[in-house]
């Protein structure tokens, strides 16, 4: 999997086309968006096909974090404003909450890019 | 962004079930300043309004609880947290019994910035008083979680966690803010639990004891996260003591309960507000009109009387 933090994402599009430019990815390198305001994930359960890089953005007046579950990914504190990205590459169904606010939690269901969601 | 009016409405939740709203709002007229302990004979009592305090001329031990200072927090709910806890320190160095020590319930910086530290401790050791801390979740973000331990845990048990004693009272500074799981709230964990039956081991019934740590030890609140899942196994260990008082913050206002021999209370933050339990969408910082914000910020004073049974607790804001 790849591991990107807010900052470097642009960056890390633009590498990977040049490097990969020729490579059999998937056709679209998808791009979505989780945003965090009033302590909460919206929209808290997401479907992705695999290669989709996610991006949170913190809206909210107070920091949040994102961490999986089983530690598959984690972000720093987000402040207002901060971005955090994740490139899901496997297949699987991706718990996530706020290691601040646990009471805050969001799931990540990655899709097969045929569609079919693998076994996890 | 939640923001939420006290005067106007429930903040669109739209919830009327709950804790009674007019009772919370009651107990925010008087938060936001300081909580003034005094320890009579085993009982904690809140003495209502500092005036009232002095009045009673409180004698054994008094020591002072602040809460909250959220150092570096810039946001419309208050731009100059470091102002407002000066004020409050300067509350705390104008009173007329000068307490033994102070207790910090967490949350002492926003991001747990090496500056945000450095802040906290020069404005608040201007106060010239020993102060003893435990984290609150925002001091423990740093990658290491390095900062907190390097500064006020040197002494502490595993993530922060200590006890100590002053003129007869046992005073147990607890940690419920590390290693929290998903949908759960705060925590204290198996190895905390099994320090504190040690610790609390051996020790007479008559002993008065003071908890202190960052979320509430109580259920104040689930669905926001205003509580610790494993409370009740601490509580039951203190169940046989006469007198056990809770301190905490975590929810920026004053709520207080008794339930048997325990007196829970919670302390106002220094930096901001939060909205009372399910009265706004979100417990995000309240932004409310600029000359009502230190009406709801303060400081805690608490006096230990021995011969009596209660502790005397004023909470004491920064404006009237």
């Amino acid at each position: 999997m790849t591991r990107t933090i807010a900052r470097g994402v642009l960056a890390a599009t633009f590498a990977a086309a040049i490097f990969l430019a020729a490579a059999p990815l998937p056709a679209r390198a998808a791009e979505t968006e989780v945003k965090i305001d009033n302590f909460t994930f919206s929209p808290e359960r997401l479907t992705v096909k695999a290669g989709t890089t996610v991006t949170w953005i913190n809206e909210d007046d107070i920091p949040h974090t994102v961490a999986s579950s089983t530690k598959a990914f984690k972000s720093k504190a987000l402040d207002t404003d901060d971005k955090y990205a994740f490139t899901f590459t496997t297949p699987g169904v991706y718990q996530y909450f706020c290691s601040l606010h646990p009471h805050m939690t969001g799931t990540i269901v990655v899709e097969a890019v045929t569609g079919e969601l693998a076994p996890h | 962004m939640s923001q939420y009016d006290p005067d106007h409405g429930d903040g669109g939740a739209g919830r009327q079930d709950g804790p009674n709203r007019r009772k919370i709002l009651e107990c925010m007229t008087w938060a936001g300043t300081g909580v003034l302990w005094t320890i009579a004979g085993g009982v904690p009592r809140g003495m209502g309004i500092m005036g009232e305090a002095m009045a009673a001329e409180p004698a054994g031990l008094t020591f002072l609880q602040i809460s909250d200072s959220h150092m570096g927090f810039d946001k419309p709910a208050n731009p100059n947290v470091n102002g407002t806890l000066e004020e409050a320190i300067g509350k705390i160095k104008a009173l007329p019994v000068k307490p033994a020590f102070m207790i910090h319930t967490g949350d002492i910086t926003h991001l747990s910035k090496p500056a945000e530290f450095d802040d906290a401790e020069r404005i608040i050791s201007q106060a010239r008083l020993d102060v003893h801390y435990v984290p609150g979740e925002h001091d423990i973000i740093d990658e290491e979680v390095k900062l907190y331990r390097e500064r006020y845990g040197r002494n502490a048990k595993g993530s922060g966690w200590y006890s100590f004693d002053a003129n007869g009272v046992h005073f147990v500074g607890l940690v419920n803010v590390a290693n929290l799981k998903a949908g759960g709230q705060g925590s204290l964990g198996a190895e905390q639990l099994a320090w504190l039956a040690d610790d609390l081991k051996g020790r007479t019934a008559s002993t008065p004891v003071v908890v202190f740590a960052h979320i509430p030890l109580w259920a104040v609140y689930p669905t926001w996260g205003w509580g610790t899942e494993d409370s009740a196994q601490a509580l039951d260990q203190l169940k046989r003591f006469g007198s056990v008082t809770v301190l905490n913050g975590h929810i920026h206002q004053v709520m207080q309960k008794v339930e048997g021999g325990v007196t829970f209370h919670t302390a106002c933050s220094t930096a901001f507000p939060q909205p009372a339990p399910g009265s706004a969408p979100s417990p995000g910082p309240m932004k409310v009109a600029d000359d009502k914000l230190r009406t709801l910020l303060g400081i805690s004073d608490v006096t230990f009387k021995p011969g009596q049974q209660r502790l005397a607790i004023v909470d004491q804001q920064l404006k009237s």
